[in-house]
């Protein structure tokens, strides 16, 4: 099996350094979030120059959290691929019916409170989680 | 769909682990492929059947009966 242990190497490592690299650049998008979320405020007094570079730094470090995200994606199997695909797309699902809706409450009066994006994306992430888990078990 | 990965890969004292890095997929893959949980993809299939010196007909079974 020495063919096939090269080909293990192979694509473990592959998804192994897909794995790192994906949670290398969503650290870094994290970072870079918040410190255009409370750097301006707390370090540069709201300086303007500053806190654009820091948007934009925290934009271009995004998207290439997304290229690392879709090779992670592409570098998995079919069925991890097919697991992960319905998972995003019941989340993404759940979070246009739902946001549209906890939108709507405000607006015809339900609740008082302004309904916040995190609370979508929050809800976005845990139905991603259990759609997820409920891939691999179906598949076990 | 049917098919006899599971027996040919005992044949030949394979576990699932191996034959998944030789089909380059998981080995939760391979388990649900064995199971007929999952189907694999065209090129999946031929690559079995690279793999196993057989034709995709000899690995994989349709479950619907032609009349």
């Amino acid at each position: 099996m020495t063919d096939q242990d090269i080909k293990k190497d192979t694509y473990q490592t592959k998804n192994c350094a897909n794995n790192k690299t994906l949670r290398n650049w969503t650290s870094a998008w994290v970072i870079t979030m918040a410190i255009a979320a409370f750097a301006p405020r707390f370090i540069w007094d709201f300086n303007t120059t500053l806190t654009i570079i820091a948007l934009l730094i925290n934009i271009a470090v995004g998207f290439r959290m997304l290229i690392a995200n879709r090779d992670y994606l592409r570098g998995l199997d079919e069925m991890q691929q097919k697991i992960l695909l319905e998972a995003m797309a019941l989340a993404l699902g759940v979070g246009l019916v739902v946001g549209l809706s906890y939108e709507l409450l405000e607006d015809i009066k339900l609740i008082t409170f302004e309904p916040e994006i995190p609370h979508i994306v929050i809800l976005m992430g845990i139905t991603y989680i259990f759609a997820v888990i409920s891939g691999h078990r179906k598949y076990q | 769909m049917k098919n006899r990965l599971k027996v040919l890969r005992a044949e030949r004292d394979w576990t699932q682990a191996q034959l998944a890095s030789a089909l380059e997929v998981s080995r939760q893959t391979i388990n649900a492929i064995e199971k007929g949980k999952f189907d694999p993809s065209l090129p999946l299939a031929f690559k079995a059947a690279r793999l196993f010196n057989l034709t995709i007909e000899e690995i994989f079974q349709d479950e619907v009966e032609v009349a």
